[in-house]
């Protein structure tokens, strides 16, 4: 008797548990979904956003987004940004970490705990000055202004994650390596770059989708619309067209498009980097 | 470091005399000058955000307005004078609001999910997949889709209240729904974050432990309070600090969503300064700004650390 009844108990505790979770995964779909909505009407169709098109899709948001709001040159640019930036934070990230992983100095160590500190830095904090300093170098709405900027946001959590794998790494390959008579950048290029595979997976998803993403310095240094990046493109096009919500879907899901279909082939990596960048 | 001095010991041991002072010189030769090879990071540090932050400083004690070539020393002026605005008090308290409120959401609804998605079902990982997809949107994306939610005219959420005889929300024009709205869209956009640290936390923790309790007859929610909740305290660490730093620098989601209007209401202390830099023409007073959003968020932090480490250390 009692042994049914906390079957029961248990079952309609499953259902609860059951029945919230899908409430949250809609939750979580319902801003893509009427995104989706919004996009496939004309702006004459007042029919409510929960109900998807009838008929016909109306694609004439995503022409106005590519024509009046410049989308595709924001991904084109955003791709530009996020390449070469993530590049330089792989390479200068590894570089950076080999001797704050190898040569454990009270100065090497001083380094990188400076370093992690770094993370805690608001950029908006720094907006003033950072602002003021590329407009002297004449950075300001440039491809190597933003690069350079966003590669320094990155190098941080990148240099941290390096420093980690490495010491992770048995220190006998690179003694038989300098036995074996290899100089140091042989025993970097050959011995050490090789074995970093799994970790620079970590850091080029982090770094990557944070970069194609970033909107709080980009807005600032990027204003015009040749060099201007996917975020700033949607934010602008969504304050001057405020009234074109239709539009402004359509931009808001070409520019989420390419993340989607790298999450989609990449998703292991996704996830086991978020768990390794999180635990600093 | 044990673990690496151990292989390397029998590789020595393995090749004789001669190797020994051969691998020293792997740690001698290289000496100081395998330092340059981080020179180049930290040039860019230095000059991308160590410089800026110190003339930040220089800056905040000035009356700059951000083009002249020409700005006057003040002292505190700038400093005083935030202690004294009623618009900085209520975006302080904002900041704080989007800051805690996110984190406390964030951490509730994050555990239980990952509690809820620990064990297995058909389904599971596309579950976990869809409540981590946000995560990986631009904040712009994502204040613009939910504008579109909560807007006047023909907003999703609007169509329900109609639907249930109210009438039309302003959501976003009400400072305190505004503020409130913003704080769940964050937490929503990042509590996948949450949810995949808590998972792998209570992975981390031995079944073993929990049929000990079993034996011992001990309910689910004493299991969960004596064994789930001590056991995932590293995880809290991590967690509670990243969502802490996400949500008191909030700044897309607000641009997007409010402007940080209506007036200057719904702003946090990050939006507040691009506009007093740009709109309002008062550069030294924005730096001022910076300068106690970085002050507040390494006390926020640097505590935080020291709290959970320690109560992590008394634990074990």
């Amino acid at each position: 008797m009692s042994r049914t009844r906390t079957d029961a108990g248990r079952r309609t505790g499953r259902a609860a548990i059951g029945a919230a979770l899908l409430a949250v995964i809609l939750l979580q779909l319902l801003p893509f979904y009427v995104a989706l909505t919004t996009a496939l009407k004309s702006r004459t169709d007042l029919s409510s956003q929960w109900l998807l098109p009838i008929g016909d899709l109306f694609w004439g948001n995503f022409a106005t987004a590519i024509r009046d709001g410049g989308i595709l040159r924001a991904i084109g640019n955003s791709a530009v940004v996020t390449v070469a930036a993530t590049a330089i934070v792989c390479v200068l990230g590894a570089l950076a970490a080999y001797p704050l992983a190898r040569r454990r100095t009270t100065l090497n160590k001083a380094v990188l705990l400076g370093i992690i500190g770094l993370i805690m830095i608001p950029p908006l904090s720094i907006l003033v000055p950072l602002y003021s300093m590329l407009n002297r170098l004449g950075a300001i709405n440039t491809y190597w202004g933003i690069i350079l900027v966003m590669a320094t946001t990155q190098l941080p959590l990148a240099i941290f994650l390096y420093s980690s794998f490495m010491r992770s790494l048995p220190i006998a390959v690179e003694e038989a390596a300098v036995m074996d008579g290899a100089n140091l950048l042989q025993v970097l290029f050959l011995v050490i770059f090789p074995m970093l595979k799994p970790v620079t997976a970590t850091v080029v998803i982090l770094a990557g989708v944070a970069i194609w993403n970033d909107y709080a310095l980009s807005v600032y240094v990027l204003t015009d619309p040749q060099v201007k990046t996917i975020a700033p493109a949607i934010g602008a096009f969504f304050s001057t067209q405020s009234s074109n919500l239709g539009a402004a879907a359509a931009a808001s899901l070409m520019g989420f498009l390419p993340v989607l279909v790298a999450y989609l082939f990449l998703q292991r990596y996704f996830i086991r980097g978020i768990v390794a960048g999180s635990e600093r | 470091m044990t673990q690496a001095s151990t292989p390397a010991a029998t590789v020595a041991a393995a090749t004789g005399p001669r190797a020994a002072p051969r691998s020293a010189r792997l740690r001698t030769r290289g000496g100081g000058l395998i330092n340059l090879l981080y020179l180049p990071a930290v040039l860019l540090f230095v000059v991308f955000t160590v410089y800026p932050l110190l003339s930040g400083v220089g800056f905040s004690f000035t009356d700059w307005d951000g083009y002249s070539p020409d700005r006057a020393f003040v002292a505190l002026q700038n400093y005083l004078r935030l202690f004294q605005d009623d618009t900085f008090r209520l975006v302080l308290l904002n900041t704080f609001g989007y800051g805690i409120g996110s984190t406390v959401l964030q951490q509730l609804l994050g555990l239980a999910l990952a509690v809820a998605l620990d064990r297995p079902f058909r389904g599971r990982s596309a579950a976990r997949a869809i409540i981590y997809l946000p995560v990986l949107v631009s904040p712009v994306i994502m204040g613009t889709m939910y504008y579109l939610l909560f807007q006047y005219n023909q907003g999703a959420f609007n169509d329900i209240v109609v639907l249930f005889g109210g009438a039309r929300v302003a959501w976003l024009s009400d400072q305190t729904a505004a503020v409130a709205i913003i704080m769940v869209v964050n937490s929503l956009q990042f509590v996948g974050i949450s949810m995949i640290i808590y998972l792998a936390g209570l992975q981390a923790i031995p079944t073993s432990y929990y049929e000990a309790a079993m034996l011992d007859g001990a309910g689910a929610w004493q299991r969960f309070t004596a064994i789930t909740l001590p056991l995932l305290q590293p995880a809290f660490a991590t967690s509670i600090v990243l969502n802490l730093i996400g949500g008191l620098k909030l700044f897309d989601v607000i641009k997007v969503m409010t402007g940080g209007g209506p007036g200057y209401t719904t702003n946090s202390v990050s939006t507040l300064i691009g506009v007093t830099y740009f709109e309002n023409q008062s550069a030294g007073y924005a730096s001022a700004m910076g300068i106690v959003l970085f002050i507040i968020i390494a006390i926020f932090t640097l505590a935080l650390n020291a709290l959970l480490n320690r109560r992590r250390l008394e634990q074990q």
